[in-house]
């Protein structure tokens, strides 16, 4: 990790920074830095600053970040595919968007149509995602980020609304998809399957930061619940 | 990979009963399609030879006002101020009152059809027997308007937790139970509906002038009929102002004081000649053919179904298809008009708080202006036809809907990754608000569909142009029949919005519409 040959060109950095949100101090005196290429998982319990810190690496690479929030967010009444499509809103002009707002257009379709296969999500593509099932509204979430084919995928908790099975295996197809991951987890057999690093936050700080390959399910127990 | 799709998934995903959209987007084609039909059949020609030369005079007038006589602008505003209050708190009193009974379907039918009624149609009704007085101007304003604050009184009744009134002992009376637990939950939103109504008032009072009752729009339609704009500006800016400042002076603490002040300043009273009331009622308003007649003989039923046929060709037709084609047009066009002006005030299209200051400030003032007026005006700048109408009550009606749109925005939780500009509009906030928007258009229907067949007093060939001429031929049975076929026909539309807000499940809690 400190081999400084070896480490390639950091994609985000803090160093020192103070994160809030809504006024309110989250994290404090954060020194980070993420490389290109790393998969990393943000454990803690809720409230401990994981969202935050998810937003302000967001917000440093807007235009590079693929981005997956808790809350789907998805546009009720609009179908699957147009949900999935708006992630590839700015790469085709306002007429374009416009016209396949009213009418699904075949080039539009021949991009969202794989993606959706990808999910398992090709039998619901013209239905009102209103109408869909937690786990699905989540599906159609990731297929908005997969459809963006950028390089950093992040994520909070992409995967709590699925079953364990096919948590694994969306985790799987976005670190195929995407360079770098950074993903708030919950689920610590998926980070440690997943991912290459472990970032432990508590109490406003990181108190762990090391490879998956060095830790085991019980070195993460601790961030839960014992403080 | 592909990922195994859950048993709960439907087996054909393309089934149309899967899309929630699909029942929302039918709804507005056909109410386009209707409307595009419907603007086929009307004439929407600019009939003045020059539009612009009377909107370069009325705009030269707008910018020089000019008071020829400061005591009658200032009475116009008092008695506009005077029968607004005093009717809004008899309608509340009365409304309150009905709410009570709320859930009986005769009380419903009763508070239905007197405000299916408009405030204008009231008053003429009224100077038959009460002449030009305040009791008339009071009287209008306080009986639709009680119509319309017991709908709203009872629905708000009926929608507070019954929690509270489930905990009360059994052993109290119904009454008490009733003002313990269910008006202090309804009280806010009473209150607030009933301060918007009451600006509704001051335009419905201004308006009451076109017909000659001593307020603004008496003064506003001489003006402006003899092309005297500076002096129409000057009344036409004090109604705004009056209504532009309400919020700064008209506090709840002074409300006793200001009060006690027009019941002084402008005392309900009218000489009203007991004979003429008799003759009115027992004879100018029974069908011309039943005067006197004996009811049940072939011959009088005959001249009755003559009398009816004529007339039904000849006026409630026409004007029924006319307040049809002119309402729909105009519901449409008030729609499409919500839509593109509700970015003036939402935040997601306009961030700089200033600038988004002024797009509020222009719904606001668009609002303000009574379709009445705006209509009249339209008249002089376009000519005789039906845009005039089409455009006052879509800019009215689509100010008062976008504005509350724009609003209803800030309230959308938006990803941060969400787009901007026309690309949001479309993709997120459109999607978001359209049952909103449906809901507030079909409450709105209704009232359009009042203030299109009102508007034929301007000279429109709706209902009231019909209900209008009968008056100054004094055939007070044809008016009478006119005004409950208008009546008839807003109960309806009412009904079938009604109809419509269920099945495509929109929300039925009124908003401040």
């Amino acid at each position: 990790m400190n081999d400084a040959v070896k480490q390639p060109k950091a994609l985000f950095q803090f160093s020192d920074q103070r994160l809030q949100y809504q006024g309110r101090t989250v994290l404090d005196n954060l020194s980070l830095s993420i490389a290109s290429g790393e998969r990393v998982a943000l454990i803690g319990e809720s409230g401990a600053g994981k969202s935050t810190l998810l937003k302000a690496l967001r917000e440093q690479r807007p235009d590079q970040v693929a981005w997956c929030p808790q809350q789907p967010g998805l546009v009720p009444i609009l179908s699957t595919f147009h949900n999935i499509y708006m992630g590839a809103l700015s790469s085709h002009s306002l007429a374009y968007n416009l016209v396949n707002l009213i009418k699904p257009l075949p080039g539009a379709l021949n991009i969202v149509e794989p993606i959706a296969k990808q999910l398992g999500l090709e039998q619901h593509l013209f239905s009102s995602t209103d109408k869909l099932s937690g786990g699905q509204q989540q599906r159609t979430s990731i297929g908005r980020a997969l459809i963006q084919q950028r390089g950093i995928f992040l994520g909070d908790e992409p995967v709590a609304n699925v079953d364990e099975y096919q948590g694994v295996a969306l985790l799987q197809l976005i670190c195929q998809s995407h360079d770098t991951v950074v993903l708030a987890l919950h689920d610590i057999a998926q980070a440690l399957s997943i991912c290459t690093r472990i970032i432990g936050l508590q109490d406003g700080a990181i108190v762990l930061d090391a490879p998956s390959e060095q830790l085991q399910a019980s070195d993460l127990a601790g961030l839960y619940g014992a403080s | 990979m592909a990922l195994s799709t859950p048993k709960s998934g439907t087996p054909s995903g393309t089934n149309s009963n899967n899309s929630s959209a699909s029942a929302l987007r039918n709804i507005s084609f056909w109410f386009a399609v209707s409307a595009l039909i419907c603007l086929l059949l009307v004439d929407i020609d600019i009939g003045t030879a020059d539009p612009w030369a009377e909107l370069g005079l009325m705009t030269a007038g707008a910018l020089s006002p000019s008071v020829w006589s400061w005591p009658t602008l200032l009475s116009s505003l008092a008695n506009t101020f005077a029968f607004a209050l005093q009717g809004v708190t008899i309608a509340a009193i009365a409304g309150f009152v009905l709410a009570l009974g709320y859930r009986f379907t005769l009380v419903r039918a009763f508070c239905a059809f007197i405000r299916s009624i408009h405030e204008l149609f009231w008053a003429l009704l009224f100077m038959q027997v009460a002449g030009l007085s305040s009791l008339t101007g009071l009287l209008a304003i306080a009986i639709p308007y009680a119509g319309t604050l017991a709908k709203i009184y009872g629905e708000l009744f009926e929608e507070v937790d019954p929690a509270p009134a489930n905990n009360l002992p059994h052993t109290a009376s119904r009454l008490s139970h009733f003002f313990y637990s269910v008006v202090p939950l309804a009280w806010r939103s009473m209150a607030t509906y009933t301060s918007y109504r009451f600006e509704c008032a001051i335009r419905s009072s201004a308006i009451l002038g076109f017909v000659g009752l001593p307020t603004l729009g008496f003064h506003l339609e001489t003006a402006l009929s003899d092309g005297h704009y500076s002096e129409a500006a000057a009344f036409f800016y004090a109604l705004l102002l009056l209504i532009g400042t309400l919020r700064l002076w008209l506090h709840k603490r002074m409300l006793p004081i200001y009060l006690v002040a027009v019941f002084y300043y402008l005392p309900p009273q009218a000489t009203i000649s007991w004979q003429l009331l008799v003759r009115f009622v027992t004879e100018d308003i029974v069908p011309a053919p039943l005067r006197g007649q004996a009811l049940l003989s072939g011959e009088t039923s005959n001249n009755f179904v003559q009398w009816f046929n004529l007339l039904w060709q000849q006026q409630v037709w026409p004007g029924l298809v006319n307040t049809v084609l002119l309402g729909q047009i105009s519901l449409v066009f008030t729609g499409l008009l919500a839509l593109a002006l509700l970015p003036l005030n939402s935040s997601l299209f306009i961030q700089r708080r200033w600038k988004r200051g002024i797009g509020d400030s222009i719904l606001i003032l668009l609002r303000t202006l009574p379709e009445y007026l705006l209509a009249f005006i339209g008249l002089l700048i376009l000519g005789p036809s039906m845009l005039p109408a089409i455009l006052a009550l879509g800019i009215h009606n689509g100010a008062i809907i976008g504005h509350l749109l724009g609003r209803y925005t800030e309230e959308l939780d938006l990803r941060a990754d969400s787009s901007s500009g026309i690309t949001l509009y479309f993709y997120e906030v459109l999607p978001r608000i359209y049952r909103q928007f449906l809901a507030f258009l079909f409450y709105r229907w209704e009232v359009i569909l009042r203030e299109t067949a009102i508007l034929g007093i301007l000279g429109i060939a709706t209902l009231g142009f019909y209900i209008d001429s009968a008056f100054e031929t004094f055939r007070f049975d044809v008016a009478l029949l006119l005004i409950l076929v208008s009546a008839a026909l807003n109960i309806s539309v009412d009904q079938f919005a009604r109809y419509l807000r269920q099945r495509l499940q929109l929300k039925t809690v009124p908003e401040s519409l």
